[in-house]
């Protein structure tokens, strides 16, 4: 077993026990922690598989941003204290079933359809660069396209998280 | 090197944990997480797949980062509608709010 795949499947049991915890965990808070654990394997994945900008942006954008909010929300709304209650509702059983169904049908697919690929040999080259030249040049239009649909949901989370005016 | 397979069948066991988070939570915030596990479930296979596949293209990743943007985008949405929610039923558990349901 080389470095890498010890790497990666080190990496990978993380990343799955930290997401089982996310599900999990009784408490709201422990999900949201372990939800940073679960994005910063990942971003080791997007390492391994060289694409170094994206874990970059994935360790900015989820771990920085994304967890930060989702605690402030958890901070608003719940009752950090409220113990026992249920956390789950009563489809737990049928979705379990369901799950493992799909899982169990992706994994049948994976291992059937994609032979042991080997990943071509990289070209010494730039992947940042060339990843950023690609959305100035070919996906210009995505881009564009995406960055004012973030600019809408900014302006769509800011009018449905204001107080209206002259209620409470 | 690590074959393809085991990076889908990663992905799809992320996947699949993340869709029995969000069917399963009663608290909304729980669901959006469960959410957002599953869009880096398949951001990794996307990486994965743009890694694999013979000539270096990148297509992979730019859509992992179309899908970031789009994840960022949602849970700030979300977590606004989550406010809204909170502060006209003062609970955020997805199976008390039933008000449109018949």
């Amino acid at each position: 077993m080389t470095v890498t795949q010890g790497v990666f499947y080190l990496m990978a049991a993380f990343t799955v026990g930290a997401s089982l915890l996310v599900v999990l965990a009784r408490n709201i808070v422990h999900c949201a922690i372990a939800l940073v654990f679960a994005f910063f394997g990942v971003a080791a994945l997007f390492v391994l598989l060289d694409a170094e900008f994206l874990a970059a942006t994935q360790v900015l954008l989820y771990v920085g941003g994304i967890t930060i909010l989702l605690l402030f929300a958890i901070m608003l709304t719940s009752r950090i204290s409220a113990r026992g209650g249920k956390i789950m509702n009563e489809q737990v059983g049928i979705s379990a079933v369901v799950a493992l169904a799909l899982f169990g049908l992706m994994a049948y697919a994976n291992l059937k359809g994609f032979p042991a690929l080997v990943p071509p040999m990289l070209a010494a080259s730039d992947n940042t660069a060339s990843l950023g030249r690609l959305l100035l040049t070919t996906y210009v239009l995505p881009f564009e396209v995406v960055s004012l649909l973030l600019l809408a949901a900014m302006v769509g989370a800011i009018v449905l998280a204001r107080r209206e005016q002259g209620k409470d | 090197m690590v074959p393809l397979s085991h990076y889908l069948i990663l992905s799809a066991l992320l996947f699949t944990i993340g869709m029995f988070g969000a069917l399963t939570r009663r608290n909304a915030i729980g669901v959006l997480m469960a959410l957002e596990l599953m869009f880096n479930a398949v951001n990794v296979s996307f990486v994965a797949f743009s890694r694999y596949l013979p000539q270096q293209m990148l297509q992979g990743q730019i859509f992992a980062i179309f899908v970031i943007t789009v994840a960022a985008a949602e849970a700030a949405v979300g977590l606004a509608i989550v406010l809204g929610l909170y502060r006209n039923f003062k609970t955020i558990n997805v199976d008390e709010i039933n008000l449109m349901k018949w």
